[in-house]
């Protein structure tokens, strides 16, 4: 009897799909013209919406693949209601990364078709890390989303900060792998398993080991690294800012999905009778996170770096509602709340990061705040969903952004970390300040900016206001799915 | 629907729309009137006043189908309070429907005028724009009259009473940035204050009658007080002689008496239209009707009706006399229109309901006759004026353009209503002329106009309860004849005594039409109530809502002896006034002979001048106290300004902004922001751009980490 | 039985510890006279040419990057290649399908020049 059969294929469909496309795509590209390399575009984009269609199809099934003979309990993937909305999202985020990146690639005379190829690459490796229910197969998903996002980062290769980029990425994320490595090897000599479910098994029954907590602690670092977290977050200001904008956006929303994704997966099936020791290190995690993130965006003049410690201080909240997740009352709507600001923080993120692409000249220019001075005048639609986008990130209504950390607050407050959710209120009011430094420039200053006027980044950034906007009105549908995915994690 | 049902079918349910066709009328005008054309604005107004009429007509209808049944028709909830309990509801029964006639009737015919005359006289004082607001207000007052005289409590009638006081402020104020003559000057203005305030007085009066009416009888539906009356007037009839009294205070002020009658003659500065529906034809006579309708009241205490017979027989008398010496035409009919009141509050105070509210209705006839008549021939006289100074100044100018108009003004102040510009109308305007003496007879009271009828019955009843009021009224009757004489000589007959009256011409058909009917209903109004057998259809009618009515045939001695003085008033006027034509400069004939008499007539017996002195002056010089020493210089200068200001001023200045805002918060606040950005300065050098320095802050936090956890 | 490797131990630290001594005496007592010839790197007595750290053509890195993958590509081919008749189909399609995504770099590499030394 095979070890593989029908069933496991299907569990893993949509990913299957997506690689062998990328690969046909991969070869594919090499006999595509230079000049036409939009085509490579247009199927990648379609590759990823047929994956999207292929995930949600998947709506509903709840099934376990490759597991070991004999052992249905030890498997290797799974598909649950998490997985389908965590892939849903990643496809999405592709597609928006395809449609930013169409004209920018151009525009910068970056245009190669591998970039979509590597992107179709790198968000398979994040579908597998959502789907993963063992520490070797996370581990393998891990390295499949970075490998291709650290050529990614290096893509503009005449712009040297672009290359610093991707070579920083690459050294400091092959530290961290190893840090991940270790501690899955400490885990499995402290349980004797590396399957996520015989993990939680064998450790709810013993004692707790110090070795099992250690090597948890190792992993929670590895993807901190992945998520950016304090203080395992120094590479992302300097990666952010060199890599090309679009790689940078897709980074910041695909790169954290997934990786919250394996936190949750793994911390939330493996290790919740380890909630004691690790809660207050997730808290801390948190706390500085919000911290650093807020307080160094202050002192940015490039948006790209502020932007990017934005990122780092959303980490932080999405951190907030991990806090909990050892206490089964509250940790459900906590991590729905979490699941809900990654869909707001995405949009937004996408949204915030076109205007970018708008703005950005050859050579690194248009990146400063200050040149988008007068951005009011010649394009105020473009002005007015920046300023949109910049609400959402405060949190302002009646945006995405506020219902989001809305949601985040009122679990966190449930769970009893009022702490927390000071410093997080505070270190809101504190990011404030730099959004709307960005307001104030468009609004209030006066400047002869330059856009790019393609048709996808416009409509990429329409459509992420337009979400943020209407979607913070009727967000129940979402917070709804959103609750019921991460019910069955548990 | 067949006949037989038709003639059954009652429409009390259309009650509502006496006041909603009204209100959408001037919903309209204001909305949308501005894009129409004059006639569509006037159309508009008189539909709606037109429509009020048929309303009133159906509803009259019902009640009569109905055998004099009226009903109550519930519209809406209003004030439930405690134990006060009043809703929108209106009243149908014989006597309202009856007003609701009078008033939508006459009123129609009115806006119809009006069309006319406004159309000219928004010309002749260079504002056409201002056309459309006059036909707002007018359908305003038809719907608040509505009320008025629909209402089921004393309560919607009172709004209804405001309201209508509202109206005639707004309308007698219409031009109220000039005077008369069309100065620039606050005389309009306070014309309709006057007449506000006086009125607000009067008022004052009916809200006493009201608060005792609650208090005493528990509710102010007619109804329900009616019922309750008559054991309040067994244990204190103190009450309701009070009541009574009270509301005489406010008949006294709507309906221009003694003491409250100084605001009508100032009234005559609104355009003539006004004074002819409002303060002639409608609005005053609302006390008159307010009397009829508390008639269960009045007939508790005899007490009571004394005081208003002696009121109105007064009222009448007097102002008869003031009549005499005016030289306006309008003030002739003002004064003549409080006179007439009197008449009518004199009867209803007897106890004669019928032949008051008889009276109402042929005044409302021949009044408004008169007065736009009169209004008519002011008209022709300003448009003899103005084509004379266009003849001067040569070409024939358009009155629409301004540039014109201005320079073709006279310089001259002309008076186009003062009878001594007038004479020899007759001929100029020959239709306006019939109308007026139509009019006038019918007010004098000659055989077999309507007015001799109505006047006749008050005289009868009169001469039966209260000789004394008889004779005063007779006095009054022979005055009437005698002025009305003198204005017709005055006006209509001999030579023109100016160039415009010479040159005067014949109003437009929009406004003769109207006039006709008017004058057709003067002459056939007495149809209404004969005092023959088998006649009295008036007072049948009434007797359904009053109850059993004396109804007394004709007695050839009172009215012999009445068509007897007039007769000879109008004889001594002719010989005084008809006989030689006087010219302008010459005095009245009548000062000579009466000498202080009459200059006390020529200037009203200078109870204005009275007012002023005794009230108006005194209650000025309270509030200037009040406001100069009182307001100004204590409560302003000195509480204000120096204690709560000033020390305000310093606490604020000093010692919060100083000391608590720029020392403490600002220092506090600013700090915060500085230090956050120190913060964020210094701890953004950590991040030097070394790789290896990246690794190692990895590599520390695992070091905590795990010294954390080893360490628990 | 710790007690076994006490003697690699000792040798361990003392190594240590006498090469350290060499070092680090002849750096605290030594003079330290730096001079231009003396700082220059040895080149085996010839004058050094150009720059120290010069760029190596990024040719080499392809070849050795392309061999390492190729490389363990075939290392993989040698266990399945033992169990293979035990595998069966299951293992036949497995390889196949290894093999053809290594196929499709090698494709790459080969249509972007990779192969190609000049």
């Amino acid at each position: 009897m095979p070890p593989i059969n029908f069933n496991d294929i299907e569990v893993l469909l949509p990913l299957i799909i997506l690689v062998i496309w990328a690969c046909l795509l991969l070869l594919v590209d090499l006999f595509i013209p230079k000049k036409h390399k939009w085509l490579t575009a247009l199927l990648a984009a379609f590759g990823l919406a047929l994956t999207l269609g292929f995930t949600l199809s998947q709506l509903g099934s709840e099934s376990n693949g490759f597991c070991a003979t004999g052992k249905p309990s030890i498997c290797m993937v799974v598909l649950d209601g998490f997985s389908v909305l965590v892939n849903a999202l990643l496809l999405l985020t592709g597609l928006l990364g395809v449609a930013l990146a169409y004209g920018y690639l151009k525009r910068m005379g970056i245009e190669r078709g591998e970039y979509y190829t590597l992107m179709l690459f790198s968000i398979s490796g994040m579908m597998l890390m959502a789907q993963a229910s063992d520490l070797i197969i996370v581990f393998l998903a891990l390295e499949l989303l970075s490998l291709p996002l650290y050529v990614l980062s290096a893509f503009a290769r005449s712009n040297s900060d672009s290359q610093e980029a991707g070579l920083k990425y690459f050294l400091l994320g092959a530290f961290s792998s190893g840090f991940i490595l270790y501690g899955i090897a400490l885990v499995y000599g402290a349980t004797g398993s590396t399957s996520l479910s015989q993990i939680f098994e064998i450790a709810s029954v013993g004692t707790s080991s110090l070795l099992l907590t250690i090597g948890a602690a190792l992993i929670l670092v590895g993807l901190g690294f992945k998520v950016a977290a304090v203080p395992f977050h120094m590479w992302t200001p300097d990666v952010y800012q060199g890599a090309p904008t679009p790689v940078t956006a897709f980074m910041t929303a695909g790169a954290k999905i997934a990786g919250f994704a394996a936190l949750l997966r793994v911390f939330g099936s493996a290790f919740p009778n380890l909630s004691e020791d690790i809660t207050p290190i997730l808290w801390a995690l948190s706390a500085a996170t919000m911290i650093v993130g807020n307080l160094l965006a202050i002192a940015q003049t490039n948006i790209k770096r502020m932007l990017a410690y934005s990122s780092i201080a959303h980490t932080g909240y999405i951190l907030m509602a991990f806090v909990p997740y050892g206490n089964p009352e509250v940790a459900p709507v906590s991590i729905a709340a979490g699941l809900f600001y990654l869909f707001a923080y995405t949009i937004t993120n996408f949204g915030a990061w076109g205007v970018v692409i708008a703005l950005e000249q050859k050579e690194s220019k248009g990146l400063q705040i200050s040149d988008y001075a007068g951005l009011r005048r010649k394009y105020p639609v473009l002005a007015g969903a920046m300023t949109v986008f910049m609400f959402s990130l405060i949190g302002f209504p009646p945006t995405l952004g506020m219902v989001g950390k809305f949601y985040l607050f009122r679990a966190v407050l449930s769970g009893g970390y009022t702490g927390l959710a000071i410093i997080g209120v505070v270190t809101s009011l504190v990011s404030a300040f730099y959004y709307l430094r960005v307001v104030v420039n468009m609004y209030m200053f006066a400047g002869e900016p330059k856009t790019d006027n393609e048709f996808w980044l416009r409509f990429t950034i329409a459509g992420a206001a337009l979400v943020t906007v209407v979607f913070s009105l009727v967000p129940q549908g979402l917070f709804a799915w959103a609750s019921r995915a991460v019910l069955k994690l548990f | 629907m067949l006949f037989s049902e038709a003639t059954t079918t009652s429409f009390f349910s259309l009650a509502p729309w006496l006041v909603f066709a009204p209100v959408i009328g001037l919903l309209i005008n204001i909305i949308i009137g501005g894009r129409f054309s004059e006639k569509l604005i006037g159309a508009v107004a008189s539909v709606a006043s037109g429509a009020t009429f048929i309303v009133s007509l159906l509803l009259a209808y019902s009640v009569w189908v109905g055998h004099g049944q009226g009903e109550s028709i519930f519209l809406a909830e209003w004030i439930h309070v405690g134990s006060l309990s009043l809703d929108w509801t209106f009243r149908v029964d014989s006597l309202s429907t009856t007003m609701m006639l009078v008033v939508s009737g006459v009123g129609t015919l009115i806006h119809i005028y009006a069309i006319g005359y406004m159309h000219e006289d928004v010309r002749f004082k260079n504002d056409p724009s201002r056309f459309r607001r006059f036909f707002v207000f007018l359908n305003l007052f038809i719907a608040a009259m509505m009320i008025l005289v629909s209402g089921d409590s004393y309560l919607m009638l009172f709004v209804g009473w405001e309201g209508v006081g509202l109206c005639s402020f707004l309308l007698i104020g219409f031009w109220f940035e000039m005077d008369t003559l069309a100065r620039p000057s606050w005389a309009n203005s306070n014309a309709a204050k006057k007449a506000f305030i006086v009125n607000r007085i009067g008022d004052l009066g009916f809200l006493i009658a009201g608060f005792l009416m609650f208090w005493y009888l528990g509710s102010l539906q007619f109804d329900e007080v009616f019922a309750a009356a008559p054991e309040l007037a067994d244990t204190q009839p103190g009450i309701i002689i009070a009541i009574t009294l009270f509301l005489l205070v406010g008949v006294a002020g709507k309906s221009a008496q003694i003491p409250l009658f100084v605001w009508l003659p100032d009234a005559m500065a609104g355009p003539t239209p006004v004074s002819a529906l409002i303060h002639a034809a409608t609005m005053v006579t609302a006390g008159v009707y307010l009397i009829a309708r508390s008639a269960p009241l009045y007939n508790l205490v005899e007490g009571a009706q004394s005081v208003v017979v002696i009121v109105g027989a007064a009222t009448a008398l007097f102002a008869a006399t003031i009549a005499v010496g005016q030289y306006d035409i309008k003030k002739v009919l003002a004064y003549s229109t409080i006179s007439q009141l009197g008449f009518m509050v004199a009867a209803v105070g007897m106890g004669a309901y019928v032949a008051g509210i008889f009276h109402l209705v042929t005044h409302a006839f021949f009044k408004a006759l008169l007065f736009l008549s009169a209004g008519s021939v002011i008209l022709g006289l300003e448009r003899g004026h103005h084509l004379l100074a266009h003849a001067h100044n040569g070409g024939a100018a358009d009155h629409d353009d301004e540039e014109e108009v201005r320079r073709t003004e006279p310089a001259e102040v002309f008076d186009p209503g003062d009878m001594r510009n007038m004479g020899g109308i007759r001929k100029t305007m020959p239709v306006t002329f019939w109308l007026y003496m139509i009019g006038s007879l019918a007010l004098v009271g000659i055989i077999p106009f309507a007015g001799f009828w109505s006047k006749d019955e008050i005289l009868l009843d009169a001469s039966l309860k209260y000789p004394a009021v008889y004779w005063l009224l007779s006095t009054a009757a022979f005055f009437t004849a005698f002025y009305m004489g003198r204005q017709i000589w005055m006006v209509f007959f001999g030579t023109a005594r100016h160039e415009a009256a010479a040159n005067a011409q014949e109003s437009p058909k929009i406004m003769t039409v109207p006039l006709m009917v008017l004058a057709g209903l003067s002459i056939l109004g007495g149809l209404l109530n004969l005092p023959f057998k088998g006649f009295h259809n008036l007072g049948h009618w009434l007797e359904f809502t009053l109850g059993e009515v004396e109804l007394l045939g004709l007695d050839p001695t009172v009215a012999g002896l009445s068509t007897l003085l007039a007769l000879a008033a109008i004889f001594i006027s002719w010989l005084l006034y008809g006989r030689v034509t006087l010219k302008q400069a010459d005095r009245d004939p009548l000062k000579k002979p009466l000498g202080f008499v009459f200059t006390g007539m020529e200037n009203k017996w200078f109870v204005d001048e009275a007012y002023k002195a005794m009230i108006v002056d005194r209650y000025t010089d309270v509030c200037r106290f009040l406001a100069d020493v009182i307001d100004s210089r204590f409560w302003h200068d000195w509480f204000h300004e120096k204690l709560i200001v000033g020390t305000y001023n310093w606490f604020s200045n000093t010692g919060l902004n100083y000391y608590a805002d720029q020392k403490i918060i600002d220092a506090f606040a600013n700090g915060l922001g500085r230090t956050t950005k120190y913060l964020s300065a210094s701890v953004r050098r950590i991040q030097n751009g070394f790789v290896r320095s990246y690794a190692l802050s990895v590599f520390l936090g695992v070091v905590l980490i795990l010294g954390y956890l080893i360490l628990k | 039985m710790l007690l076994e490797y006490l003697a690699i131990a000792v040798l361990i630290v003392l190594a240590t510890v006498v090469a350290l001594i060499a070092i680090g005496l002849g750096g605290l007592f030594g003079p330290k006279k730096k001079t231009v010839n003396k700082s220059m790197p040895y080149e085996s007595g010839m004058m050094p040419i150009g720059p120290g750290t010069r760029r190596m053509p990024v040719r080499y890195y392809l070849i050795g990057v392309l061999f390492i993958l190729f490389d363990i590509e075939v290392v993989f081919f040698l266990p399945w290649a033992i169990v293979f008749r035990q595998l069966g189909w299951f293992g036949l399609i497995e390889m196949v399908v290894f093999v053809a995504i290594l196929l499709v770099g090698y494709v790459y590499a080969w249509k972007k020049g990779a192969l190609e030394w000049e």
